[in-house]
């Protein structure tokens, strides 16, 4: 297999494994941002995955072609409702935030499989006929050589993603609303004191990482599975959260990190076929993203720093 | 009653105990949305818990693994540290029990310890590495774990398959004298898997209270966790402290692994995704307030639940059920504060 085959294969993987990864994370930045920390993001896009693709199954008959896309805006629905809870119990209890995310992966993990087994009767949702193909990006697949290898025969959601990591970019750092989000999570004291509704922008922040997080369920599901099981997102909300501080809590870093996270992956899935690499064992590419991350994570240690205000609840009046 | 319940003294323990109790309501009406009668659904839970000698001791079996993880859990909580590589450390410990319990022979009096030191050590070795890198680097221990977790489950995998005479999805049985099984145990309880665990994870609680409460080695780690910087002023080993206590979690955390390889089966499974031990352990420190005491029975609780689950789907309740009230639960603890508030307001109203 010479070089252009390899990258050809591992391109349109990288990006389709990252896409979900970046969407999550985004999440996760909203939620950090504005001073609550979301372990939960696993379990938020576990209920956007299971809603995506139930939707889907159930509109699939009426609505055919359209259903994946319903299905993704059901997800995102899906998200955000289940974010309330997380952000009721860190924001107006002052919970201890890590917790609560924790208590949101369980409910998931378990609230999943429990419908499934109520509305399919099995454990897992029933195959789904649509899911969102790959296709060639009308234009920009024209382009010659690189429009094929960037643009031809992906799914169109990896590209909407990326774009919205730039409109994230644009909303953090160029609106006012983004101002206060950030005041908001570096010192909700002084924001409190300029006018800014603490309580508000934080779930603003939470309930905006709830519907990215279910994005990011419902893409997965759609483009790398047939159905919803409990393995569908394996640990996927945790890589987001990785992304999220080894991306430095900016959304170009997240998109760089989602990447570099995605390529990771698309490498173990295509290492068979690669000379050299294809002696060593499965289980070795399998683990091989982790342990890189680990890496990562010490060379560029002391550097990665967080909101000020993140995991800490806010009490009005408070010094 | 209401002075009881606004008595600030008795929220230790109150606090909890309603967590479990709204736990519970939230899982009755969950049942109900979803057309189900919760009486039907948690009368097969008792059954399925108290139903028979057997059931008794498979509870047992279950709760084991568990009091470990939430001690694990429950110690770096206690020193300043959110361990979520219990998971990780597990499953090292596990196949390290099972390792020594196959390449190695020796007399049962023998055999048996150093199978569990095995285990131990393996888990507080894989949890030295956040616990370094965190001293070290100052990388959060929160994302290293996580990662490492997930570096476990695939290596270990490939380790099992490694062993001789594995097939693809285990290892051989372990040598007898390594096991943790028990032939007067088994036989009262209705040949259940019933096994020596028990009693250890009983001994490592004691173990947890006296580390923590009674020494100054826990004070010390206690402080570090507490303030840091206020430790290190007053002379502590700051860095040492927390890779210490890391280890001593990890520790934990092995030895609950030995206790499903060694005691539960006999042999190491290759597993294709974490079985949820250590997010467990979470739950049951939490609710457990991380004290040795609150551990086990915390441990006994949830024990409990999964243990029962499997008899409620024979009800035709999902066994997932069991899984969604042990959120709730954990999500209720979480709230403590709102429920400390609710039960202060209570005695105010009265005055």
């Amino acid at each position: 297999m010479d070089f252009m085959q390899i990258i050809s294969i591992i391109l349109p993987l990288t990006l389709a494994s990252a896409a979900p990864i970046i969407a999550a994370s985004l999440g996760g930045l909203f939620s950090e941002r504005s001073g609550v920390v979301n372990v939960g993001l696993e379990g938020l896009m576990m209920i956007g995955a299971f809603t995506a693709a139930t939707t889907t199954v159930l509109v699939e008959a009426s609505m055919g072609a359209m259903s994946p896309w319903i299905g993704i805006l059901t997800g995102i629905m899906a998200g955000g409702l289940l974010s309330i809870i997380h952000a009721y119990v860190s924001i107006n209890l002052r919970a201890d935030q890590v917790i609560s995310g924790t208590a949101i992966n369980l409910l998931a993990g378990g609230m999943t499989i429990y419908l499934a087994q109520i509305i399919f009767k099995q454990q897992r949702t029933v195959a789904f006929l649509y899911g969102i193909k790959k296709q060639d990006i009308p234009v920009l697949s024209q382009i010659p050589v690189l429009g094929k290898l960037f643009f031809g025969k992906v799914h169109l959601t990896s590209y909407l993603i990326i774009l919205t990591v730039f409109i994230v970019w644009y909303v953090v750092y160029k609106t006012p609303f983004g101002l206060r989000l950030r005041a908001v999570g570096e010192h909700p004291g002084a924001a409190d004191s300029m006018g800014i509704n603490v309580y508000r922008m934080r779930y603003i922040g939470v309930i905006l990482s709830g519907m990215l997080a279910g994005l990011g369920g419902s893409i997965m599901v759609l483009t790398q599975d047939i159905q919803y099981t409990y393995a569908t997102i394996h640990g996927t909300g945790f890589i987001a959260l990785a992304a999220l501080i080894f991306g430095k809590w900016h959304p170009i870093g997240v998109l760089l990190a989602g990447l570099f996270f995605g390529f990771s992956q698309a490498l173990g899935v295509v290492a068979y076929q690669i000379p050299l690499l294809n002696k060593l064992p499965q289980e070795f590419f399998w683990a091989f993203p982790y342990i890189l991350t680990v890496i990562a994570l010490v060379i560029f240690s002391g550097k990665a720093v967080g909101p000020k205000a993140a995991g800490q609840p806010y009490e009005k009046g408070e010094r | 009653m209401i002075k009881f319940l606004s008595n600030e003294k008795n929220h230790v323990f109150l606090v909890p105990l309603i967590s479990v109790l709204l736990g519970f309501l939230a899982g009755a009406i969950i049942m109900m949305i979803t057309g189900i009668n919760p009486a039907d659904g948690y009368r097969a839970l008792v059954k399925g818990v108290l139903g028979n000698p057997r059931k008794f001791g498979e509870w047992i079996v279950t709760a084991t693994p568990l009091i470990l993880t939430g001690l694990a859990i429950g110690f770096g909580f206690r020193t300043g540290l959110f361990n979520i590589g219990v998971e990780g450390q597990l499953i090292v410990g596990s196949f390290a029990a099972v390792a020594v319990g196959i390449l190695i022979e020796a007399p049962r009096i023998i055999h048996l310890p150093l199978v569990l030191i095995a285990a131990a050590a393996a888990g507080a070795l894989w949890a030295f590495i956040p616990g370094f890198l965190k001293a070290r680097y100052r990388v959060h221990e929160v994302v290293v774990t996580i990662m490492l977790n997930y570096t476990a489950l695939h290596m270990i995998n490939y380790a099992i398959k490694a062993l001789p005479g594995s097939s693809m999805t285990r290892t051989i049985d372990i040598h007898m004298s390594a096991t943790l099984n028990n032939a007067f145990l088994s036989g009262i309880t209705g040949r259940s898997r019933l096994h020596l665990g028990i009693f250890i994870a009983l001994v490592m609680a004691v173990v947890f209270w006296y580390i923590i409460e009674k020494t100054s080695f826990g004070y010390e780690l206690r402080a570090v966790g507490f303030n840091p910087d206020a430790s290190q002023y007053a002379g502590m080993r700051v860095n040492r402290n927390i890779v210490y206590s890391m280890m001593i979690s990890g520790a934990f955390a092995g030895l609950a692994g030995a206790m499903i390889s060694i005691g539960t089966f006999n042999y190491a499974r290759v597993i294709g995704a974490f079985e949820g031990y250590g997010m467990d352990g979470i739950a049951v420190a939490l609710l457990g307030s991380n004290s040795g005491l609150g551990i086990v029975i915390a441990g006994f609780l949830f024990g409990a639940l999964k243990a029962g689950s499997s008899s409620m789907a024979l009800a035709s309740v999902p066994k997932e059920i069991a899984e969604i009230i042990m959120a709730f639960i954990v999500l209720f603890a979480a709230m403590n504060y709102g429920i400390k508030v609710l039960l202060q307001r209570l005695g105010k109203e009265r005055k």
